[in-house]
């Protein structure tokens, strides 16, 4: 009996049943928390067809980019894709389908199809190319258009701690979309940094709650970083004063 | 003389007021965290799930699960809260952010905004800016009043895709604050050592030149 352990002991396991032509919800911002084991696992799989959903569209050489030499993407949703001469020379030739929206219409677009909301109105993207086709209705006197929930076939998700049972933790602005497309997956697959055992985690503290998660694996992570900035260290400190 | 972008942000942060809340774009827009007066508290605002942004990380303090919407690795200040991308754009598009100052291609005289995309040559996608400038009351547009070749950014209308409609009210150039009202760009200062003259040369939308327009102060 599993009961509600969740825990897989393979990346094959994690994503096993994902198949051509299949929808996928990807946390991350960036390449910030990015699942990047899930991601090398359908690149390693060589699923084809793929609609992505995802704020970004990873690096050349990492996060989702690496779905892109080998044309597993067949459309991506996204809000911002550059950083990718790659993703850019697919995307110009028409081998690649971009739907661009807003970064806030992408996040309610997640968290509606997790909760079972078809549809929202919105007044982002009112009286742009991205309100076209779209239905419009004024409330209180101000336009709002109608944007579609999204779900997914799967989910992929990068945590920071996870319980056996898929409660999960995030830490830091790795959270980002990762609680909203965890909702939203048929298959929901998360990686972690670390399991710890049922009762661990403070109820309080738990960011996503397991029952929206279907699989939990432990990886080990890159976490690269797009833009590293700095400031000098304070010359007091760095003297030890 | 022209602004320079560290001279935008210095007259930025003169509208900055005590407690307020504010999302900064990419561009300028990140340099007005450095001419925050001292005798006010602000708090950043980042749309991947950071209020209270602090100054950039020392190479001891940089951490990959702490970045900003510009993707730069930053620190947290006191006060700070992390949440998620629905959480924080439902503090953007609920319209609870007091201030967002953002960059644009062109800017037109009924508030339009042209700012993420120009066909055939940058299609890199909005991020956040159509939720910033649809959700918030109070933005600021940071750019320069025209182009290399003196090709005007302030127009009767916008030539590019739409990022928002009839949503600018404030636009400081590198040349002039202007503002938007009526159907028409309103001079409300001009640039240290800059003409009056000069800045309807490089307005192409209607500009209204009312008494004597003062020089900003810096």
């Amino acid at each position: 009996m599993a009961g509600f352990d969740k825990v897989v002991a393979s990346y094959a396991e994690a994503m096993a049943g994902l198949t051509d032509n299949m929808t996928v919800i990807a946390g991350g911002f960036g390449l910030c928390g990015i699942p990047e084991n899930l991601i090398s696992e359908i690149e390693r799989k060589g699923t084809k067809g793929l609609t992505l959903v995802s704020n970004n569209c990873g690096v050349d050489d990492f996060g989702l980019g690496v779905l892109l030499p080998n044309r597993q993407i067949k459309k991506i949703i996204a809000s911002y894709v550059g950083e990718n001469a790659e993703f850019e020379r697919q995307m110009m030739a028409g081998e690649l389908e971009v739907e661009l929206t807003p970064q806030g219409t992408l996040a309610e677009k997640m968290r509606a199809g997790g909760a079972g909301i078809p549809a929202f109105f919105t007044a982002t993207g009112v009286g742009t190319p991205v309100a076209d086709g779209k239905e419009v209705r004024s409330f209180n006197g101000r336009d709002y258009i109608l944007e579609e929930a999204i779900v997914g076939d799967f989910a992929i998700i990068k945590a920071w701690k996870a319980d056996r049972y898929g409660n999960l933790v995030f830490r830091k602005t790795a959270r980002n979309f990762n609680p909203l497309a965890a909702t939203a997956g048929k298959i929901t697959v998360v990686e972690v940094e670390e399991i710890v055992e049922v009762g661990e985690l403070d109820p309080d503290q738990i960011h996503t709650p397991g029952i929206y998660v279907n699989r939990v694996i432990q990886g080990s992570f890159e976490k690269r970083i797009e833009q590293r900035t700095t400031r000098p260290a304070d010359p007091l400190i760095a003297k030890g004063a | 003389m022209a602004l320079s972008r560290e001279q935008i942000a210095q007259r930025v942060a003169q509208e900055l007021k005590d407690g307020y809340y504010v999302n900064l774009g990419i561009g300028i827009p990140p340099l007005v965290a450095n001419f925050i007066p001292d005798d006010i508290e602000v708090m950043l605002q980042s749309e991947n799930g950071l209020l209270g942004m602090g100054q950039f990380p020392t190479e001891d303090e940089i951490d990959a699960d702490l970045i900003n919407a510009g993707k730069q690795t930053v620190t947290m200040a006191a006060g700070a809260s992390i949440f998620d991308s629905a959480e924080s754009f439902a503090m953007i598009r609920g319209g609870h952010v007091d201030l967002t100052v953002l960059g644009a291609f062109e800017v037109d005289v009924n508030g339009n905004i042209a700012s993420y995309m120009i066909p055939g040559k940058l299609i890199k996608g909005m991020g956040g800016a159509m939720d910033l400038v649809a959700g918030a009351d109070n933005i600021i547009v940071t750019m320069t009043h025209a182009s290399k070749h003196g090709v005007s950014k302030l127009l009767s209308n916008c030539t590019l895709p739409l990022t928002g409609k009839g949503c600018i009210k404030k636009v400081l150039t590198d040349l002039a604050f202007i503002e938007i009202r009526d159907g028409k760009f309103h001079l409300l200062e001009r640039a240290p050592g800059v003409s009056v003259e000069e800045i309807i040369k490089l307005t192409d939308g209607e500009l209204v030149v009312s008494g004597e327009i003062a020089e900003m102060k810096l």
